[in-house]
């Protein structure tokens, strides 16, 4: 069993990185990637709100959705679901944990219509994932998305300073990088698990 | 406003994809043929079109602050029943295109028309504008599938061109390929916009 997760975990995050592989959470990756450390902020605030959506949206979906045959309601319940989360742990971290509500401040509001979270949310229903494996794949995915923004940001920052043809400058070379550190993600593919 | 004038601005000037860069994961996502990225820009259309034709008949209903909200729920109710449509009507496109189909409930593209469009203006010209700017998706995301089709798999819409002694590069319907291309096609476009002022 612990094996079994730890092999889900490595996939997610390297194998199939959810950014670089699977194509979710491009906007964050691109908008919020010119310094690394802003880049890690996103990240963790993003693995956070995953974390806990993930249990949630299978809590729901299997012990309310399901028995009651409401699954095409999924899409709608799920986002509302994500929404008011985030509202809640914007709350909740700026009563109790305020250093961290500072730190995370003007990520939070961001990630509702960040792609991985509900992505994931989906994913887990799709594959038919167990509790435990849907925390561990909410875990995960977040690590995955901290791993590639953070990668990406420090490739960027080097960016700046370096001499790119006017026609590419912005965002056109900010996409090749981001294909260059793909083209890297692509070696873990051969990674026999 | 003119009819013509939004269709315009939605297909090249404001083009939500080549310009605004908006909706950037299912664009990277689906564009590895040419059949996904028509059959996206096309499941975005639809929406687009309901979702403002929606959200503009009761713009003066919803109080401001409750808007955003209200709005999430209009766009994925119309994402719902896309997909419903897909899974009964295309089950094999409903397929490839997988989870990037409700995925549309968040794509920035939908909010965007919806908070910055149709809260504003009459019905009729709304549903031109959601007309308008999922076209410019749609065109979007036929033009980067062609040129990862081509280059990738030898193929246009499934139609082999080539013939058989074409080596595919693999690489451009990967992953990598799709940020890659993406990334050229927007610098081409760049290209030929300072060209344009230079002559001038």
């Amino acid at each position: 069993m612990f094996k079994h997760l730890l092999v889900l975990a490595i996939t997610t995050i390297f194998v199939e990185n959810v950014v670089l592989v699977r194509f979710l959470g491009i906007c964050p990756f691109l908008g919020v990637s010119k310094n690394t450390g802003t880049a890690v902020g996103m990240g963790m605030a993003v693995t956070f709100v995953i974390t806990i959506s993930s249990v949630m949206t299978w809590l729901v979906s299997n012990y309310v959705l399901d028995p009651l045959g409401l699954e095409y309601l999924r899409t709608l319940s799920f986002i509302l679901i994500i929404a008011g989360l985030v509202q809640l742990v914007e709350m909740f971290t700026q009563k109790s944990i305020p250093s961290l509500y500072n730190a995370l401040g003007i990520y939070l509001p961001l990630i509702t219509t960040n792609c991985v979270v509900l992505g994931v949310a989906l994913l887990n229903v799709q594959n038919d994932h167990t509790f435990e494996e849907a925390l561990v794949y909410g875990i995960s995915s977040g690590l995955s998305f901290t791993l590639a923004i953070f990668l990406f940001a420090g490739v960027r920052e080097k960016l700046e300073a370096s001499d790119v043809p006017q026609f590419l400058k912005g965002f056109p070379i900010a996409l090749i990088t981001a294909g260059l550190i793909a083209i890297a993600f692509l070696g873990f593919a051969g990674l026999q698990l | 406003m003119k009819k013509i004038d939004i269709l315009r601005s939605g297909l090249f000037k404001e083009n939500p994809t080549f310009v605004q860069l908006l909706g950037m994961c299912p664009t990277l996502a689906t564009t590895s043929s040419v059949k996904n990225g028509l059959g996206m820009g096309l499941s975005v259309t639809a929406v687009l079109m309901c979702a403002n034709l929606a959200i503009s008949a009761i713009r003066k209903l919803v109080p401001d602050k409750i808007r955003i909200a209200a709005y999430v729920i209009v766009i994925a109710g119309f994402v719902t029943i896309v997909d419903l449509l897909l899974k009964a009507f295309l089950p094999e496109l409903s397929k490839s295109l997988g989870i990037f189909i409700p995925l549309i409930v968040v794509n920035c593209v939908i909010f965007a028309r919806a908070e910055s469009f149709a809260s504003k203006n009459k019905v009729t010209d709304s549903i031109v504008d959601g007309l308008a700017m999922g076209l410019g998706v749609t065109g979007a995301l036929v033009i980067i599938a062609s040129f990862r089709e081509i280059i990738g798999n030898g193929t246009w819409f499934g139609l082999s061109l080539f013939g058989s002694s074409y080596q595919p590069a693999i690489m451009a319907v990967l992953p990598p390929g799709g940020f890659i291309i993406f990334g050229l096609i927007l610098g081409g476009i760049n290209l030929i916009r300072l060209r344009g002022k230079a002559d001038v």
